[in-house]
């Protein structure tokens, strides 16, 4: 979470509990609701490396808050995380495993393992597009995350459709 | 809709009888008659269907090799699997498009795999609603007149198909539309309309052949949000697609591999296999 924090600071100082709503304004309700506590632990750890400096702020009648704003090194690494490209999807690594050595052990049929493995996707798809239509159709960042899981998936189904006809 | 006396095939008197005894079921919302303590037939039956594509000069391919396949009434199941796995031929078999070289098939209850085609051309017209990938529409003819024809050829009078027509267009979102050419609308408009014609009739069974297949990511969403819709009211589906993401609105889906089921998963069950389920795939990792 360090980097989107980060980010997020470029626009301005802000306060942890501001930071974690914004991030879920703009990510939407499909994506896992950030821990409040793990926001916090983050800043801090930004502000000792010096990528934040925060300065608490007097409330009446409640405890101080801390409002952080980017440092220079703070945006050089936002500038460093926009140049650089993200690595690739893997391919299923676990299961990849079980479908290797399945044949070896001779204790499971890669068949069995490849129709049980595409039930779990199918249910995930079929969940995921509930979430797409539940989903406020207006947030483009929510909606392109959904569709980017549902065509992760979409290519590890026909992967396992090439599976069961090599094997089969 | 109201019931009504099927003019048209009158003459028929056997027919007339069984479309009678059928049309409870055939009603929208049909499959609420299982509740009412009447144990259904199946909607489809199919034991050890077997077909064996012969070309001329070119090595018999074996389509559909000893299928067996239960659809009760109102379940909503996709047939999915690798292109040239037999799942279209599958579906062709089960709306009498073609004919099996052996096996069984019952449409509720009633053994029909014998059937010329006089007789399925009643059963598509009547209990039977088709929507194909490249819609099929007649390109000629208006939307509104594609959507009447099936019920005006089922005998229908004139204005109660246009009502019909009217409450399905405005349904799918078509209204405006009506003297418009199939060529002067989108993909997913024209799938729309082809769906108003297999639904017009009620037709206790739909079959979708890959009904999202040539359409963009917009119109297959809208289709698949409709199928989604006339499903919770009871109507029965049976889709046939390639595409896991199209698979995933149905809540049975059979993986047709080589001509055979070789796997036959309910979804949505209360029990998940996966640790991390749908947010795991959400998750974004630094």
């Amino acid at each position: 979470m360090r980097l989107p924090l980060l980010a997020l600071l470029t626009r301005g100082p802000a306060h942890g509990y501001e930071l974690k709503q914004d991030l879920e304004k703009l990510l939407g309700a499909a994506y896992p609701q950030p821990n409040i506590g793990q926001v916090y632990v983050t800043l801090g750890r930004l502000e000792k490396s010096g990528l934040i400096d925060g300065v608490d702020v007097e409330q009446s009648g409640r405890p101080n808050k801390r409002t952080y704003r980017l440092t220079d090194a703070g945006r050089e690494a936002v500038l460093a995380w926009f140049e650089q490209t993200a690595d690739e999807p893997r391919v299923r690594d676990e299961f990849f495993m079980k479908l290797a050595l399945a044949p070896e052990s001779g204790l499971a049929d890669p068949i069995a393992l490849i129709n049980r493995q595409r039930r779990q996707y199918l249910n995930t798809m079929r969940e995921l597009s509930r979430l797409a239509a539940s989903e406020d159709r207006d947030n483009k960042v929510s909606q392109l995350l959904i569709e980017g899981a549902m065509l992760h998936l979409q290519a590890d189904l026909d992967w396992l459709e090439r599976c069961q006809e090599e094997l089969e | 809709m109201s019931e009504r006396a099927p003019t048209g095939d009158r003459r028929t008197g056997r027919w007339a009888r069984v479309r009678a005894a059928l049309r409870t079921p055939s009603a929208p919302g049909g499959a609420q008659g299982a509740a009412a303590g009447r144990v259904p037939a199946p909607l489809v039956r199919a034991e050890q269907l077997v077909k064996t594509h012969r070309g001329e000069g070119t090595a018999p391919v074996h389509a559909v090799r000893g299928v067996d396949l239960t659809v009760e009434p109102g379940e909503f199941v996709a047939v999915t699997g690798p292109s040239g796995a037999g799942k279209s031929t599958l579906l062709h078999l089960v709306g009498g498009l073609q004919r099996p070289d052996s096996g069984g098939l019952w449409l509720d209850g009633e053994r029909v795999d014998a059937y010329g085609e006089a007789r399925w051309a009643l059963l598509r017209r009547r209990r039977i609603g088709i929507v194909f990938q490249f819609f099929n529409l007649v390109s000629n003819l208006t939307v509104a007149d594609n959507v009447e024809l099936p019920a005006l050829l089922a005998g229908v009078p004139a204005g109660d198909a246009r009502a019909s027509r009217a409450e399905l267009l405005a349904e799918l979102g078509l209204e405006g539309r009506e003297r418009s050419m199939p060529g002067e609308l989108s993909g997913g408009e024209q799938q729309r309309v082809a769906l108003a014609r297999a639904l017009v009739n009620h037709p206790a069974l739909l079959l979708a052949d890959e009904p999202a297949g040539s359409l963009d990511s917009k119109g297959t969403r809208e289709v698949l949000r409709l199928l989604g819709r006339f499903h919770e009211r009871g109507q029965t589906i049976l889709m046939v697609t390639h595409d896991a993401r199209t698979a995933s609105a149905a809540d049975r889906v059979i993986s047709f591999f080589d001509g055979q089921v070789a796997d036959d998963a309910p979804l949505g069950g209360s029990r998940r296999e996966g640790r991390r389920g749908v947010s795991g795939v959400l998750e974004l990792k630094e």
